[in-house]
């Protein structure tokens, strides 16, 4: 059966099962677009590419699926970039697909051309121009494999808008071949006894988990893995969900505005068992001073990140989930670790997580806690970039992988929003709150209007403080109050949010806030709450950059 | 810092030289020399790279980074492995007849060729080691060179 370039596309779509597409229309990909139309797919039209790339990044972090977003050539790809370095840092599974002018005129400065292939090499995983439409299945076919294997990562597709309406023949690979892309997913037998052995001799062994552990799936077996050695268990940014926050062995997210706890117990490991994370200097601080004692194990799927920061004894390249779980069958020795368990407790009650709670004005991290508190625990929350981002890791305690959703590595402001639209199309069943900031928040406060139009129901918990508030902290600490451009204004946010047809709530009060979330809970729709916070109010505890990161900041308490 | 010769089997296909130079340029490592031809397989080219680089860490990290793209099939590292390597050079210099018998001199002992000759310059053409090409350019330079290209590095084990 002959089909245009833009039906295959569709096609394709389908037989990889997506089922939700977010993307803006254009020029260079009209037949795309026809095509979509009535094709059973659903299509959510976001009010800027960039929130495009977002929500989808943020629907492939919920749900564990491909995430797919669509633009069209010049400023749609380009406005995509940034959600795409987003999803390529944070190893997100992506596929976005872009319109390209005509072939005839790439390369001749024609009308909204830009040269997307080349601009997004290095933020994407690997990327396609198609040239001839007889290559355009096995393309995307190969986009969705390299996406969603091995390290997942961004895949961009570049399709000229002639090639979308050339026709051929449509045959379905129904294999993936590539001969130069065979990721390893079975560890090596020998560095697995290796380890079995270091960490039966261990005496002070820690878990130190990353976003790895979700995206293998392998939460239940670190679960077991740290039961049976009893070893604590401390996490990225990136892996938090991945071990419950409430389990008595967690040490909460670890690294420059991790637990005091979490840091000084890495440091004091003398087994430090990396699965899935990736050494980020966010997390060792000063690398020369990193865990000085610590015989290191590093599982991950990615060979690249063994050894790039910090050296390792014992490397094992592959899946996280099968090599826990061999590890886990093999294991007959386990380590007594009740002293490192009593010093972990004296730790924990020595250099508590704390803010001083005293007086009436509304606290950021109360908010967050009466968030975790109205929600059980049990919704799934994304931030934007900043304090909002740090509060939301360190005071709503997350049991369960993929509920917290956040830009790691890249560090994108205004990614929350539209990523909570993603999760929510992803997992309805869900209460989904972004936690932001009043800066953040206008960075795609546009995508109210998608929220509105598609009845998403999110609800976004502004922790509003008139300042860009990690820049502001910095500036504090180590720019002598010198606040150059942090203090920012913005527009009234319950009128703004009514404006578009959502909700909007004011809180002034400590009182106020935990009826205001309920009350937001109990709408169905998008709801704003904009929380007028302590101003100056400070995350800790806090490393400053490059130094060892057991020497912390406490902050007042 | 030093020098390592690494043999990158690729996908020939368009954009995978510049897939590779940019992540060179990205990362922040030096290419000394970058040689690309076809193989045998019409569907795979040979890049021979000379990598410098100031700790074996950051090596390692070139050949891992390498092998993550996905159009490159192998990365061989001829640095430990016995292997023969050529470079092919040419070079302009001052000729003149009354410096005629010396510089055939050289010439045998590099087995150098005079491939063009004008009435005051004459372009040399050597096929050797790096390192006998150095040697040769230093022992020229009393002619004057006026202009020198290379072809870069290629390696075979």
């Amino acid at each position: 059966m002959k089909l245009s370039g833009a039906q295959i596309l569709i096609e394709c779509l389908k037989r990889e099962g997506v089922e939700l597409l977010f993307g803006y229309p254009g020029g260079q990909v009209l037949p795309i677009f026809d095509k979509l139309y009535d094709s059973g797919i659903r299509f959510i039209l976001p009010r800027h590419e960039q929130a495009a790339a977002h929500a989808a990044d943020g629907y492939a972090r919920a749900t564990g699926k491909v995430g797919v977003c669509l633009a069209t050539s010049g400023p749609g790809a380009t406005n995509l970039t940034t959600g795409i370095a987003n999803a390529y840092m944070d190893s997100i599974a992506m596929v976005a697909i872009t319109g390209q002018v005509k072939s005839h005129l790439i390369g001749n400065d024609a009308f909204q051309e830009a040269d997307v292939t080349g601009i997004t090499r290095p933020i994407t995983k690997h990327n396609y121009l198609v040239k001839d439409v007889k290559d355009l299945a096995r393309i995307i076919r190969e986009a969705f494999y390299i996406a969603s294997t091995g390290r997942p990562g961004p895949v961009l597709i570049d399709i000229p808008s002639d090639i979308q309406l050339q026709e051929t023949e449509f045959i379905w690979p129904e294999t993936v071949q590539l001969r130069s892309y065979k990721p390893t997913y079975f560890g090596h037998p020998g560095q697995i006894k290796k380890a079995i052995k270091l960490i039966a001799g261990a005496k002070k062994p820690l878990l130190y988990i990353g976003g790895g552990v979700i995206s293998s799936g392998a939460a239940a077996e670190i679960k077991t893995l740290a039961e049976k050695i009893q070893a604590p268990v401390t996490w990225t940014l990136m892996g938090i969900g991945g071990f419950p926050a409430t389990h008595k062995l967690g040490l909460g997210m670890l690294g420059m505005h991790g637990t005091a706890y979490a840091n000084h117990a890495i440091m004091d490991a003398d087994v430090i068992i990396a699965i899935g994370a990736r050494f980020d200097d966010r997390v060792t601080g000063r690398i020369d001073a990193f865990a000085p004692g610590a015989k290191v194990i590093h599982i991950d799927i990615d060979p690249a990140s063994i050894s790039k920061n910090i050296r390792v004894d014992i490397p094992i390249v592959g899946d996280v989930k099968n090599i826990v779980g061999e590890m886990l069958e093999q294991m007959k020795k386990f380590p007594d670790t009740s002293e490192w368990l009593k010093h972990i407790e004296a730790l924990k009650k020595k250099y508590p997580l704390k803010y001083n709670k005293e007086g009436d004005k509304v606290k950021p991290q109360y908010v967050v806690e009466q968030i975790y508190e109205a929600t059980k625990g049990e919704a799934i929350i994304t931030t934007e970039v900043g304090q909002n981002q740090m509060w939301a890791a360190q005071w709503y305690q997350y049991d369960y992988p993929r509920s917290f959703i956040s830009s790691g590595g890249l560090g994108t402001m205004g990614f929350g929003f539209p990523a909570a639209m993603g999760v929510k199309l992803g997992c309805p069943g869900k209460a989904v709150f972004d936690i932001a900031g009043d800066g953040s928040i206008q960075m795609n406060i546009q995508e109210l209007a998608t929220c509105v139009c598609n009845k998403i129901n999110v609800k976004v918990a502004i922790l509003n403080n008139g300042y860009l508030g990690m820049v502001r902290q910095w500036q504090e600490l180590f720019y002598k109050k010198r606040y150059s451009h942090t203090c920012i204004s913005g527009p009234d946010f319950v009128k703004l949010a009514e404006s578009y047809g959502a909700v909007g709530i004011r809180v002034t009060k400590k009182e106020e806030v935990r009826p205001a979330i309920e009350k937001a809970l109990a709408i169905e729709g998008t709801v704003f709450i904009d929380f007028k916070v302590e101003p100056e109010e400070n995350v800790y505890p806090m490393v400053p950059a490059g130094e060892a990161i057991n020497r912390m900041i406490e902050g007042l308490a | 810092m030093t020098r390592h010769t690494l043999s990158v089997l690729v996908e020939n296909k368009f954009g995978v030289l510049a897939r590779i130079a940019s992540l060179f340029s990205a990362r922040g490592y030096n290419i000394s020399s970058l040689a690309v031809s076809e193989t045998m397989d019409q569907a795979i080219s040979c890049m021979t790279i000379v990598v410098e680089v100031s700790e074996e860490k950051i090596l390692e990290q070139i050949k891992k980074q390498l092998n993550k793209l996905i159009d490159v099939i192998t990365v061989t590292d001829f640095t430990k492995k016995e292997h023969v390597n050529r470079e092919l050079l040419l070079v302009k210099i001052n000729y003149s007849t009354k410096e005629k018998a010396r510089i055939e001199a050289l010439l045998d002992k590099y087995q150098g060729k005079i491939i063009q000759h004008k009435s005051e310059s004459a372009i040399i053409e050597v096929i050797g080691e790096q390192q006998q090409i150095k040697q040769l350019l230093e022992a020229l330079d009393q002619f004057g060179i006026k202009e020198l290209v290379r072809t870069g590095k290629i390696a075979m084990a």
